[in-house]
């Protein structure tokens, strides 16, 4: 288990001051001045050497995604653009970085610009988290004023911040999108190439990042890349916050340390799975948008990128989603097939028109009129929809729904004869699919 | 998506207070100069708290004069993102109810029924007094508070029907309500027990930190001869 001094969030709960002097006291900003003497290249190699792996959901690792903007600052300026607008179902993490640890999360900005020769970072928050933009404005507000960011500060690299939000868009979290969107236009993803690095925000070289991947960059180049990359796994290196939702006795957000095994993180942290292992069903390990795990292949699993991986599932943003026998798996899914509907960006036509058939084909299967041909369509459907849209919004409509079928079509052919069996009603199956 | 039209029936003017405009015109300035359409968003909101929280079409055209912006843009964003609320909505409160997954398998089924006996049957429909509204919404990213609901500004979490029902009771008696968990717990912390950031040592004066550094490398192999 990880220990307490090895926490990098160490004000998560929100129990200590989250202001300038509370951050300070507790370690932040301390350094900062010397590690942009070091020079770029000093800072991406020792965010390269952490293994530190972007915290966003895809797990990019975050040094190699820094060396990749140019070089030399050109014409056009750099901009770095700190992604949260944290939307993912489960997912609750950054939420409590902004209003508790704004601070970690601006020295990491400062850090990150210096490390890409930006001097303007734009911080997007979802609109919904009005408080946490508040405390994260007042913690810009009271760098500025510390003159720890702005022209001439103390640390020696101009740098401006800008707290922009959304307005209820999850799509604005894939990083075109965003940039899109602080654009002043609808939140639809670009096509890449080209990529941000060389045309991103206005037109200029942008990289798009996670807050915790940006807000864990202080305290590497503080304690060293080697102390991170001595906590978890091989090539899964550091610490992460797990967020546990679902059918658990106490649900919390936790920093643990990758490759904590399932049941050693929901016993210590979450007080067990409601009514015990026995009633486990199975987990959404990282976010609405990886396939689901039957409890027994899970329960014993380090959570970490690889070993979901390779249950073809993933550790996505660590957003644990428990759920127990009590559960409606079908029902459960669809809800899900229901939020990828609402946020499809309709850009795309697979996702456009496909989100909103597989709802209403999973909404006929919860509630068993359906037939079971029709389980395969939709399995087929799905794979129509994967990797045919401009963005990952299609893909990850579609993972759960083969999540669930790849590990629960017992299941639902039971509902369907279930719904057949019943007298109550005519037993003639409508077929309502598309449309 | 979601079809998304302004209201049929339409206000004729708006316009921004003193303090907004002044505020609008900071925000504008913090972007690149000729790039203040990425102003749009914070201006929309800032325009919406100010027009009883929802957006109108004078709303909208006054926006897009004031970022020199063509008007179907900033309709376009005014119906894209769904935070901007197109009909009139509850004076003392607009409930968002978060009804997804992690949501929904912790109750929030139930804090929908709550809406619809005590407010409206109907989504984005006003209550008799006009004080209510409601909606269901995707994810609030409050998971591990679930189930919850928003309030304009701020959120309520660890509900159960009761305590929504209270909590609604007592919005409309104008008696004081306690944001954040509903139950005795502390923000995301586990309830109970702390099973984390319990070592008091950490918060004593301050913290500093000793680089650990790489071990150097290994000298070279000699040469063999």
């Amino acid at each position: 288990m990880l220990a307490d001094k090895d926490r990098i969030f160490t004000n998560i709960y929100g129990f200590h001051d989250w202001g300038l002097e509370g951050a300070k006291k507790r370690g932040c900003w301390s350094g900062t001045k010397g590690f942009i003497a070091n020079g770029r290249d000093w800072m991406i190699n020792e965010i390269k050497a952490s293994g530190l792996r972007g915290r966003g959901g895809a797990g990019f690792p975050t040094g190699l995604k820094w060396s990749f903007m140019p070089k030399v600052i050109g014409e056009r300026p750099h901009y770095l653009v700190v992604n949260a607008d944290e939307s993912e179902p489960g997912t609750c993490k950054d939420r409590e970085i902004l209003r508790h640890e704004p601070h970690l999360l601006v020295e990491g900005c400062l850090l990150a610009g210096a490390a890409m020769g930006c001097h303007m970072a734009v911080i997007y928050v979802r609109g919904e988290f009005i408080r946490e933009r508040e405390h994260l404005q007042a913690a810009v507000d009271q760098a500025y004023e510390a003159r720890l960011i702005g022209k001439n500060n103390l640390n020696g690299w101009d740098f401006d911040i800008i707290v922009h939000h959304g307005a209820g868009a999850y799509i604005c979290g894939e990083e075109t999108a965003m940039l899109e969107s602080i654009e002043g236009k609808k939140g639809q993803p670009r096509m890449k190439p080209p990529f941000p690095a060389n045309v991103g925000l206005y037109g200029a070289p942008t990289t798009v990042n996670n807050v915790e991947s940006i807000a864990v960059a202080g305290t590497i180049m503080r304690r060293g890349a080697t102390w991170f990359a001595s906590l978890g796994r091989p090539n899964n290196a550091g610490t992460k916050l797990f967020c546990i939702s679902g059918h658990v006795n106490k649900p919390c957000v936790v920093e643990e340390e990758l490759g904590i095994p399932f049941r050693e993180l929901i016993d210590k942290h979450a007080g067990g799975v409601r009514g015990g292992y026995e009633n486990l069903l199975a987990v959404i390990p990282g976010g609405s948008s990886v396939r689901m795990v039957p409890a027994d292949l899970i329960i014993d699993t380090p959570m970490d990128f690889d070993s979901l991986g390779k249950l073809r599932s993933g550790l996505g943003t660590a957003a644990v989603i428990v759920m127990d026998k009590s559960t409606d798996l079908i029902k459960a899914i669809a809800r899900l097939a229901y939020f990828y509907k609402h946020e499809s960006c309709g850009q795309c036509t697979p996702c456009r028109e496909g989100t909103g058939w597989m709802w209403r084909v999973m909404s006929r299967m919860a509630e068993g009129r359906a037939e079971k041909r029709e389980i395969d369509m939709l399995l087929d459907v799905t794979k129509q929809i994967e990797g045919h849209t401009i963005c990952a919004l299609g893909d990850a409509a579609a993972w759960p729904i083969q999540g669930l079928i790849a590990h629960f079509r017992p299941v639902i052919e039971a509902r369907i004869d279930q719904y057949a069996a019943n007298p109550d009603h005519d037993g003639a199956v409508r077929k309502i699919a598309a449309e | 998506m979601s079809v998304r039209r302004l209201h049929p029936v339409q206000p004729d003017s708006f316009a921004f207070n003193a303090e907004n405009l002044a505020w609008a015109k900071a925000k504008i300035a913090q972007y690149p100069a000729g790039k203040q359409a990425s102003a749009v968003i914070p201006l929309l909101w800032r325009a919406q708290e100010q027009n009883d929280n929802w957006v109108t079409k004078p709303v909208i055209e006054y926006v897009a004069h004031m970022l020199d912006m063509a008007y179907i843009r900033v309709l376009e964003v005014a119906t894209f993102y769904t935070m901007f609320q197109l009909q009139p909505v509850g004076k003392i409160a607009h409930i968002q109810v978060c009804g997804t997954t992690p949501c929904m398998l912790r109750g929030a089924e139930d804090l929908k029924k709550v809406c619809q006996n005590k407010i409206n049957h109907e989504p984005h429909h006003l209550s008799e007094d006009g004080n209510f509204s409601w909606e269901e919404v995707e994810c609030l990213g409050a998971c591990v508070n679930a189930p919850m609901v928003q309030i304009f500004k701020d959120t309520y979490e660890d509900l159960t029907p009761a305590t929504l029902e209270k909590l609604i009771d007592d919005l409309a008696t104008g008696r004081k309500v306690k944001v954040g968990p509903q139950i005795d717990r502390h923000n995301a912390a586990p309830e109970g027990v702390q099973t984390a950031l319990t070592d008091p040592s950490l918060y004593e004066g301050q913290r500093t930190f000793v680089r650990v550094e790489p071990p150097p490398p290994p000298p070279p192999a000699e040469e063999k001869k």
